[in-house]
């Protein structure tokens, strides 16, 4: 059991935002294989049905997507909550908007329903939204204040690596009361089919996720834990226990598996039992591996 | 996997509404599996093969127009073949509405090659959308309906198989109110011997995006599907809707 934002977790594997997450349903499934904690599709104002296909397709080092944050809009996305809610774990309501106002909104409208939000601020493919958003500290912190000042449930900012310095908007996120920061979002990227010349995305240019990531992400974490006195939750490329002790060595007190679902959902189950016993054979609590590697 | 580059060797006309398009590569499948077919610049879809090298198309909307357009010497990315298609099981009653016959004519052709008895009940809207009608027959025995009456039982397919149907395993593929009124005439026992194929909105077909769950089973169609047990499809969304690209739930009548 750990504790994050207040929010209690049986184990520290929380599903990341953007996979399975697009119906209560698919939640609820992944709630009962054993994550401690589930984030929604990011959801809007209104709905919207993404870029065209080719929207998801697996390269040699992992995978490229530019879905464009296709969602029902929130008025919609509530019933989803709903039965999300039965499976017992807490579910963290990922959501986005072009202004502050928007993601208040938002927030307003799924905020009785969650048990947190998670501010989208680095979708790497949506004109005006995510990272359009997210590489402006002054836009971070402005938006994180106005949905910190609406709700009185946790808010988490999730933060781009396509930036020179993320400790910069992790700093920003923090000013503006974030209770976390979830690092990293996908990292921009494209591929070309050879045969026509065409780019392969629908959208022409995505973000990568998965192993080949990993690296990123766990350098993002490391620099954010030694920057920031809130809470880090590391996501990116993490499929196996190991890869989630690194990222909590790193500073991460919890962590969001993504891609690596495609291996089947039993993987928070197994990253979760792994964890485990690696701090019993090693004689530590599961906290307290959460920077360790800054000690070194 | 990247899409593979695959060139149309053939377009035949099947029916007013309904064209196969013929690759100059041939692929390992299961019937019922599907191929995300990329025509550059437009859209990706899922496609049933109808063949090992050849898909079937009817033109519904814009992805599938642009299908149409496409020419002997044009090229398409292929990713696949994807998901679970139909498990054969012997005595085989296929149940095909439309151009759902696509993904049942190869089918028909493997479990007449198992040495498996193959009864096809094959509807249309009239005589001249009947697809794949002479594969059906070279395996088989087959029975017509359309619902205009120019050809065969005037009225719907599932009108048709009282004959013998308890002992048999139903394989259907079809406009969804005419399946989910196929799995609504089955007792649990049949249920469980009859495979539905399913038509839903897929974005990534690796099972990862979500955007195919079906309620509330939870499975995704794309990698859990798109073929589906009527035992497993009781009481779930099929028949009553489906979801958009955006994941609205879009009411099937």
């Amino acid at each position: 059991m750990i504790t994050i934002t207040g929010l209690k977790l049986k184990n520290p594997t929380i599903l990341a935002a953007g996979i399975l997450g697009s119906t209560g349903a698919s939640l609820l499934r992944v709630a009962g294989s054993g994550a401690g904690a589930v984030v929604t599709k990011s959801i809007g104002r209104s709905p919207n049905s993404g870029h065209p296909n080719p929207s998801m397709v697996k390269i040699e080092c992992g995978f490229l997507n530019a879905l464009g944050l296709p969602n029902p809009g929130y008025q919609q996305y509530r019933e989803e909550l709903v039965t999300a809610k039965k499976g017992k774990v807490p579910v963290i309501a990922s959501i986005f908007g072009g202004n502050a106002s928007e993601f208040v909104e938002v927030a307003l409208g799924l905020c009785d329903l969650a048990d947190g939000i998670e501010l989208n601020l680095s979708c790497p493919h949506a004109d005006r939204y995510g990272a359009s958003i997210g590489i402006d500290p002054s836009l971070v912190r402005e938006i994180t204040s106005a949905v910190k000042d609406a709700v009185n449930i946790p808010v988490w900012a999730k933060l781009t690596p396509n930036v020179t310095d993320i400790t910069k908007i992790g700093l920003a996120a923090q000013e503006g009361g974030a209770d976390v920061v979830v690092a990293i979002n996908t990292v921009r990227a494209m591929a070309i089919d050879i045969e026509s010349g065409f780019p392969i995305l629908g959208n022409r240019f995505g973000g990568l996720s998965g192993t080949a990531i990993k690296p990123i992400a766990v350098k993002c974490v490391y620099d954010l834990y030694a920057a920031l006195d809130i809470p880090i939750i590391g996501v990116g490329g993490i499929s196996t226990w190991q890869d989630a002790v690194k990222m909590m060595m790193a500073g991460a007190s919890a962590v969001q598996v993504g891609s690596a679902v495609c291996g089947g959902i039993q993987v928070f189950a197994e990253i979760a039992d792994g964890i485990e016993g690696y701090c019993q054979v090693h004689g530590h609590e599961v906290p307290d591996i959460c920077g360790i590697a800054h000690e070194r | 996997m990247k899409p593979a580059n695959a060139t149309i060797i053939d377009v035949i006309d099947e029916t007013p509404s309904v064209r196969s398009f013929v690759f100059d590569l041939s692929l390992e499948f299961t019937p019922g599996q599907y191929i995300m077919v990329w025509v550059r610049g437009v859209d990706e879809v899922p496609m049933s093969l109808s063949d090992h090298n050849m898909i079937t198309v009817q033109r519904v909307g814009d992805a599938t127009s642009a299908i149409f357009e496409l020419a002997v010497g044009d090229t398409v990315g292929i990713r696949g073949p994807y998901g679970r298609g139909f498990d054969i099981n012997n005595p085989v009653l296929i149940v095909a509405g439309g151009v759902g016959a696509a993904p049942l004519a190869p089918l028909a052709e493997a479990a007449h090659g198992m040495g498996y008895d193959v009864l096809t009940l094959l509807g249309a809207r009239t005589h001249d959308e009947l697809l794949f009608q002479r594969r059906f027959g070279g395996v088989g025995e087959v029975m017509i309906a359309t619902d205009d009456g120019s050809a065969g039982f005037h009225g719907r397919v599932t009108d048709l198989p009282d004959r013998g149907m308890v002992d048999q395993c139903i394989h259907s593929c079809g406009p969804e109110p005419m399946m989910y009124a196929l799995l609504s005439m089955l007792d649990e026992q049949q249920r469980g011997n009859a495979q539905f194929s399913l038509h839903r909105y897929i974005k990534c077909g690796l099972g990862i995006c979500g955007a195919c769950c079906i309620d509330p089973s939870k499975e995704c169609a794309c990698v859990d599907g798109p073929v589906f047990y009527g035992s497993e499809l009781v009481g779930s969304e099929f028949g009553r809707y489906r979801r958009g690209a955006d994941g609205v739930r879009i009411s099937i009548a």
